[in-house]
């Protein structure tokens, strides 16, 4: 397994903070790390990996088949499901049900779907800052990321009149606003045609290399984790096959994987 | 001839429309206009018995349906999520209850208020405390199955981002709540709908004593008894109109945020 290969590890496997060297450049410890993860639901076993680390600053994607684990490892990683066995930490800490809102507070998710709620452009992208309480400066986060995202037009506009594409960003622009530790991007791309997606894999990429903000991306789609990924994840059937940056995958380990289990380059995966 | 007790000083053309007297004075679009004209009259004249017994439904199922919104809210919400053992047994019940009969809630309410039975010691049989509790009994299943349906209707990914927005839990259910508030509106009119036009409960609990435990159901059934057709359609036309404007009201309230 190219893991081996790739990373070191120092673990201090008490409290989860362990130190991880990376042949690239990674010194510091891992911003989220979860451990001998299993998740099973209605008995059965959908998820075991012994360990994942992600890094501050790099973007990660975790590809996979359907059906393969991949948005129930991020719910776990994003702490809005516990795992029946396991842990996970943030920044070292064990993520507990004591302290998982102030750790969720530090987080972002944006899923397939919108997901907008009833209310204007604008009341979406302020809400998760509301949520926390935050007034001062809030309108002025609100405008920056309405503007990045070429949504300032629509603001007053109510959500469920939106197009897809424009939905989108809004939930985008409603994930960036807060400037999180950790964004999670579940297949966020998946459910617009060709030419929106395009254009905002174009747009979100320049916005993820200005701002830094480090990213677990799920996609399905090896041409979105070309774009923006700097080290890729294959799960298959619940558990980690792979591990690289993306050529290391495309041209080491997507060859050698199992028919079922391979990604197709330019969009799905065959299965 | 029988003068209607709520037709004080109206005229006597008004006031003997009976089922004796219903085909020689030319049938049923005769009838119900004389009701109409009654009822307009009725409430014109402020009659007293009238407001009294139309204030009386109005406190008696404004209370049960808040009672039932106490307690069918919380439960609704809580059956839509959460996953338990006995989740579906539980659920099924609800679902029955929704179309639990008024007479065999009335009948369950009498037994436990009965002298002899469990709660007799607070003597309130045949008091509009009694009507209150058997129409919360029916009601309380309408509110928690709507609510439950509204809230499995919403996107279940919809519960993952607020709680990724970073909710807190009791900004998780107020989020939820408003996204789902024309399903609980449609609960409360459901709710207040299912007690407000019973008369099974009411007479059962109640007994229909004038001036204490008399609604315009009751009263109603009472005049049907009688023969009083004109009455009983008048005392329905109150009552419709009473469920209508509320209704209206919750409607327009339901639809007030609905912007395109």
């Amino acid at each position: 397994m190219l893991l081996n290969k790739t990373w070191r590890r120092r673990d201090n496997l008490e409290s989860g903070a362990e130190i991880i060297e990376h042949k690239q450049g990674f010194s510091s410890g891992p911003v989220i790390r979860a451990k001998d993860l299993v998740v099973i639901k209605q008995g059965k076993t959908i998820l075991k990996v012994e360990d994942i680390s992600v890094f501050p600053g790099e973007v990660l994607a975790i590809v996979g088949p359907n059906g393969a684990g991949k948005s129930t490892l991020l719910t776990i990683l994003a702490c809005l499901e516990f795992p029946t066995k396991g842990a996970v930490f943030f920044r070292g800490h064990q993520v507990t049900r004591k302290n998982v809102l102030s750790v969720r507070r530090e987080m972002a998710v944006v899923f397939q779907e919108p997901l907008l709620l009833d209310g204007t452009v604008r009341e979406n992208v302020r809400l998760g800052l509301s949520l926390r309480g935050l007034k001062d400066d809030a309108e002025r986060r609100v405008d920056t990321w309405l503007e990045r995202f070429g949504i300032t037009h629509l603001s007053g506009q109510m959500a469920h009149t939106l197009s897809g594409g424009e939905a989108q960003r809004t939930a985008l622009a409603r994930a960036l606003v807060l400037e999180p530790k950790v964004l999670f991007l579940d297949e966020p791309f998946a459910s617009l045609d060709l030419m929106t997606k395009h254009g905002l894999l174009k747009e979100f990429r320049g916005i993820l290399e200005d701002s830094g903000t480090t990213t677990v991306l799920v996609s399905h789609d090896f041409s979105e984790v070309r774009a923006l990924a700097t080290r890729v994840i294959v799960l298959s059937g619940g558990k980690i096959q792979a591990e690289g940056t993306p050529d290391e995958i495309s041209v080491d380990v997507l060859p050698k994987l199992k028919e079922s289990v391979r990604p197709n380059l330019t969009g799905g995966w065959k299965n | 001839m029988y003068v209607c007790p709520y037709a004080r000083g109206l005229p006597t053309r008004v006031n003997t429309c009976n089922a004796a007297t219903l085909s020689y004075r030319g049938g049923l679009v005769d009838l119900v206009y004389t009701g109409l004209i009654k009822a307009i009259r009725l409430i014109v004249a402020r009659d007293p018995e009238i407001l009294e017994i139309t204030f009386l439904t109005l406190r008696v199922s404004g209370l049960a349906t808040l009672i039932s919104l106490a307690i069918g809210i919380p439960l609704g919400l809580y059956l839509a999520v959460a996953q338990f053992r006995f989740r579906k047994v539980v659920v099924g019940a609800v679902n029955t209850g929704m179309g639990l009969p008024p007479t065999v809630a009335g009948l369950w309410v009498s037994i436990l208020l009965w002298r002899n039975g469990p709660l007799g010691s607070l003597g309130l049989m045949y008091t509009p405390t009694a009507m209150v509790i058997a129409q919360a009994v029916i009601a309380s299943p309408i509110v928690t199955g709507f609510t439950m349906a509204s809230v499995q209707q919403l996107n279940p990914k919809l519960r993952l981002q607020i709680m990724a927005l970073g909710a807190s839990p009791v900004q998780f259910w107020w989020l939820i709540i408003k996204e789902c508030r024309f399903g609980l509106l449609a609960a409360v009119m459901a709710g207040l709908g299912s007690v407000i036009s019973e008369v099974g409960a009411s007479m059962a609990v109640g007994g229909n004593v004038r001036h204490y435990t008399r609604v315009l159901t009751t009263a109603i059934v009472m005049e049907i008894s009688k023969g009083n057709f004109d009455v009983a359609i008048a005392l329905s036309f109150i009552l419709m109109a009473l469920s209508y404007g509320i209704t209206f009201i919750l409607t327009v309230v339901q639809q007030s945020r609905r912007r395109l």
